[in-house]
Parts: C-alpha cells; sequence; structure tokens
C-alpha cells in the first residue's frame, strides 16, 4: 500500500470540479487525481499513490522503475485482485524450506472468500 | 556476492558496493524506516552483501503494521454492521484483530469492498446514498494527502453518507522515539522517500542534528538503498550527521505544498498508539473539529470492544529494530502468513513477512533470493 508506482499521464480532465487523468502503468491504466500536480501534463511522468500524483519524475527514472517493479511482481500486488491474493494467503503458504518440517503448527480455520 | 547480477544495473551496484566496503572501518548500525526499502534489502539479500560491520536495522515503517488492534478492532465491529459499507486498501483484509480479520467479516456477509483509491470509497457513496460508507484511512505522510482530499471533497460535494475511520501516522516522532529508547542502537536513519515526496525534509535537520544520526532521504529500488547506505556510511565515518538526499529523482526539498495544504486543512496532530509499541506524542493525525462529521469513530459509537493482543507476538521489538523476525519464537510455527499472529507477517510491508517469504533464517548461509517474484505471492 505503501508503494508509490511511476506511471504516465495520457488524458486530462475534470470531474466533480477535480482535476482527473488516465495515467497507465505499464499497461495497467487507473483514475489519477492530479490535484495535488495541478500542472501535470499529458505524456509526462508521476509517481502516483492510492490514486493520486504526488511528485513528478523523469522519464528515464520512471521507465527503469518500472521495468524493475514488473519483474518483481510488484505491479501484480498493486493491481491484481486484492480478494485473490487475501486467499491464496489464507489458503496457500509459500513452501516452507525444510521439507520435512511442518510449515504450520496452528489449527486451521480455512475461510472461503 | 553471487546475486550481484540481479541487480537491475550490476555494474553500478558493484561500483557502490566496493565504495562501501572501502570507507568502512568500523561497526555502524543503520534503521531503514520504511517497510518497503526492508522488502527490497531481504529480497536481494542487500544486508548481506554489505560489509559485516554495516547492519541494517528494520524500522517501524509499515502503516499497516503499526495500526493498533484496538483500530483493526473497530474496524471489524463497523465493517459487520449491516448498514454499512466498509471500503479499505487490500493490505488491511487479512490483518487479525482479536479473533478475526475484515477477510472473515466479509465471509460473514459484512459488505467489505477493496478499493484502490480513497476516491473510489467516496465514489461508491455518492451510488449508495441509502448506506453508510465507511473508508479505513490509515497510513504514513504518504497516504494522508489522498485522504484528506477525499474528506475535503465529501464535505464539498455535501455527501453526507460517508465517514473515514483514521488512524493516520507521522515518521519523524516515532524517529525521536526510537532515539530515546535505552537499548537504541541506530546511529544513521535511511529515511522514507515517498513519505518526503510529501513532506520535503523540513522536518529532519532538527532530528539529525539533536540525536547527532545523519538521515539520509532513500528509494526503495535495491541500487537507492545502497546509494542510501553509502551515503550514510560516509557521513558516519566523517563523523558527520547532516540531512542528505539521496532521492531527489522523487523528493524536492519542499515536498508537495498542495499537499501539504490540504493536510494543514483536514487535520490536526494528535497522539496516537502504535501497535506493539504504545503511544508516540504528536505522532498521528485525526480530523480537524471542521471536519469531525466525517469521522467514523464520531459516527458510530464503537464501544465495549474487548481487545486481546495474542501473548506470543513480538512485533512491538521488531518494529522497533530490537528483535529479528526469526527470533520470535512462533515465527514459521505458530505464525505463519496463513495463521499470522500479527499485522508484521502479512502487510506487504511487513518485516515478518519478509523473513518469511524470503525464507530468510539465520543460518549462516546466503538465502536463495528469488529470482522472479514468487508465485501466487502471499504478500497482499
Ligand atoms: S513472527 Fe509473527 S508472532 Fe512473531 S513477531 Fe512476527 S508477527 Fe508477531
Amino acid at each position: 500500500m505503501c508503494l508509490a508506482v511511476p506511471g504516465r499521464v495520457l488524458d486530462i480532465g475534470e470531474k466533480d470540479g477535480t482535476r482527473m487523468a488516465t495515467v497507465d502503468f505499464g499497461g495497467v491504466q487507473k483514475e489519477v487525481c492530479l490535484e495535488y500536480l495541478p500542472d501535470l501534463q499529458v505524456g509526462e511522468y508521476a509517481i502516483v499513490h492510492v490514486g493520486f500524483a504526488l511528485q513528478r519524475l523523469d522519464e528515464e527514472s520512471a521507465r527503469q522503475t518500472l521495468e524493475l517493479f514488473e519483474q518483481l511482481g510488484m505491479l501484480q500486488e498493486e493491481f491484481g485482485d486484492p480478494w485473490e491474493q487475501a486467499a491464496a494467503q489464507a489458503g496457500a503458504d509459500s513452501p516452507w524450506p525444510f521439507a520435512d518440517e511442518p510449515a504450520v503448527a496452528a489449527p486451521q480455520e480455512e475461510v472461503q472468500p | 556476492m553471487k546475486y550481484i547480477d540481479e541487480f537491475q544495473d550490476p555494474a553500478l551496484a558493484r561500483r557502490l558496493l566496493d565504495d562501501i566496503h572501502a570507507t568502512v572501518t568500523r561497526p555502524w548500525a543503520l534503521m531503514e524506516v520504511c517497510g518497503g526499502q526492508t522488502h527490497t534489502i531481504i529480497r536481494h539479500g542487500i544486508d548481506q552483501l554489505l560489509p559485516d560491520q554495516v547492519e541494517l536495522i528494520h524500522g517501524p515503517g509499515c502503516p499497516v503494521c503499526v495500526t493498533p488492534l484496538e483500530v483493526i478492532d473497530k474496524a471489524l465491529e463497523i465493517a459487520s454492521r449491516p448498514d454499512v459499507i466498509f471500503c479499505s486498501f487490500g493490505d488491511m483484509l487479512r490483518v487479525p484483530g482479536t479473533g478475526r480479520d475484515l477477510f472473515q467479516v466479509r465471509s460473514e456477509g459484512g459488505d467489505v469492498r477493496v478499493v484502490y483509491s480513497p476516491l473510489d470509497a467516496l465514489r461508491i457513496a455518492q451510488e449508495n446514498p441509502q448506506r453508510q460508507v465507511v473508508f479505513f484511512g490509515i497510513g504514513f505522510e504518504t497516504t494522508a494527502p489522498p485522504n484528506a482530499m477525499t474528506v475535503y471533497q465529501a464535505k464539498k460535494l455535501g455527501i453526507r453518507n460517508f465517514s473515514l475511520l483514521v488512524s493516520h501516522v507521522r515518521v519523524p516522532p516515532a524517529i525521536e522515539a526510537i532515539m530515546q529508547s535505552p537499548s537504541c542502537r541506530v546511529q544513521g536513519f535511511l529515511a522514507a522517500g515517498h513519505v518526503c515526496s510529501v513532506m520535503g525534509m523540513g522536518e529532519y535537520p532538527e532530528l539529525a542534528a539533536r540525536h547527532r544520526v545523519p538521515i539520509v532521504v532513500t528509494g526503495f529500488e535495491p541500487l537507492d538503498i545502497l546509494e542510501g547506505v553509502r551515503r550514510a556510511v560516509r557521513q558516519l565515518e566523517r563523523g558527520e550527521h547532516t540531512v542528505d538526499n539521496a532521492y531527489a529523482r522523487a523528493v524536492r526539498p519542499e515536498g508537495n505544498p498542495a499537499a501539504l495544504a490540504m493536510l494543514e486543512d483536514v487535520f490536526e496532530v494528535t497522539d496516537r498508539a502504535w501497535r506493539g509499541i504504545g503511544v508516540i506524542p504528536d505522532s498521528g493525525w485525526r480530523l480537524s473539529p471542521r471536519y469531525r462529521d466525517f469521522d467514523a469513530e464520531h459516527r458510530f459509537s464503537v464501544t465495549g470492544i474487548n481487545t486481546v493482543e495474542p501473548a506470543e507476538c513480538r512485533s512491538g521489538e521488531v518494529l522497533q529494530g530490537l528483535l529479528k523476525p526469526h527470533e520470535c519464537e512462533a515465527f514459521g510455527t505458530l505464525c505463519t502468513p496463513r495463521s499470522p499472529l500479527g499485522a508484521t507477517m502479512v502487510s506487504s510491508e511487513g518485516a515478518c513477512a519478509a523473513y518469511y517469504l524470503y525464507r530468510r533464517l539465520d543460518l549462516g548461509t546466503v538465502p536463495a533470493a528469488p529470482t522472479t517474484a514468487p508465485e501466487a505471492s502471499p504478500v497482499v
């Protein structure tokens, strides 16, 4: 959640008197509020956190960061389905390093979404 | 330096590491404040690439982790009400309250929705005028301005069925609390880059001078961390203690003035309890009196909650850098991402989750750092 992801402004409009933009994050597009960076223009990059552009970023560093986040699966974490992720977390642990020792000793309650 | 080829620019990573190795003459302990930085460090084994004299201590910078159990219990209580649509960021779904989490509340019929942005919650309120829509407003200085803007919008648009359950926290008072602890070993800080994107660097010079600690504003990528460490170690070796910006591409010294003005309007500073740590003076925000109507705690009287912390969980010590996650008795046995005892095992920025996910155990061996993200990552 604390992750802020660089994105590129595709178009700018207004909604309920608020400056909003469509922003592309390496293929995923989201609606983003520009009120905190009012002079951001189409084609520019910014770091975006929970739907708000917070600071301008130059194109080169934005691209590099996006590439890295993509490689590390962090874009999936940020934009993937959180219910699926929570369900996976509740039901499927990452394998414990020691094959013959159980990872989970506590009683389990399986929860379906 | 086996894993160095996994860095985005291995040659630069090697140069930075060589420089750090050449500079260090004595042991130094640095704290990375932000949980996102902790994950980068553990994922890339950066702590093991550094000279033995440089120790990285994990800080309290995970907003999900430090949200007090009492607030989580209030959230669960409000989310269970039939007239309420409860909106939250995905990270909060599996954070344990007393006995259950939001994920369970939904399976029991609660209308819990995950939103990407707080403005999505406001839209849900507009679309459901007959229901109460509550947004779980947690987070540090990076998340507070978006939530502030949402409350401001709600007021401006006259949306009456929207409220915020607020538990915002501020970094500088946490740094102060860590430095004042008698068992503190921290000699320098890697400050959280995105917090400074909003706040700027103005709060730090006084802290750095008074506690004689270098504070280096640092980003989240592997090379950012190495550069932050390099600059902090340089200062320590020279006996300096200033504020330095190693994340200039995203941090201006003055921060984001529009966001700061909105924070000033919507919130006021207050004491806050941090989960596992206790109350830190002036370490949080609450809605200012002008926006009192939008305070969920004010709107829903949530009382009589019996909050019970699991006795085994030592996340308070983990969050203060006093204990490494795998040193907790429950780590990997009683406490796993599937059945977490503390938020630090669930959150995507939690230190216990980082150690679990990247299989970091103190076995004296270098763990195999995953080359790609783990499949079906259990981190939300
Ligand atoms: S391993 Fe689990 S029980 Fe131990 S401190 Fe971390 S969250 Fe708490």
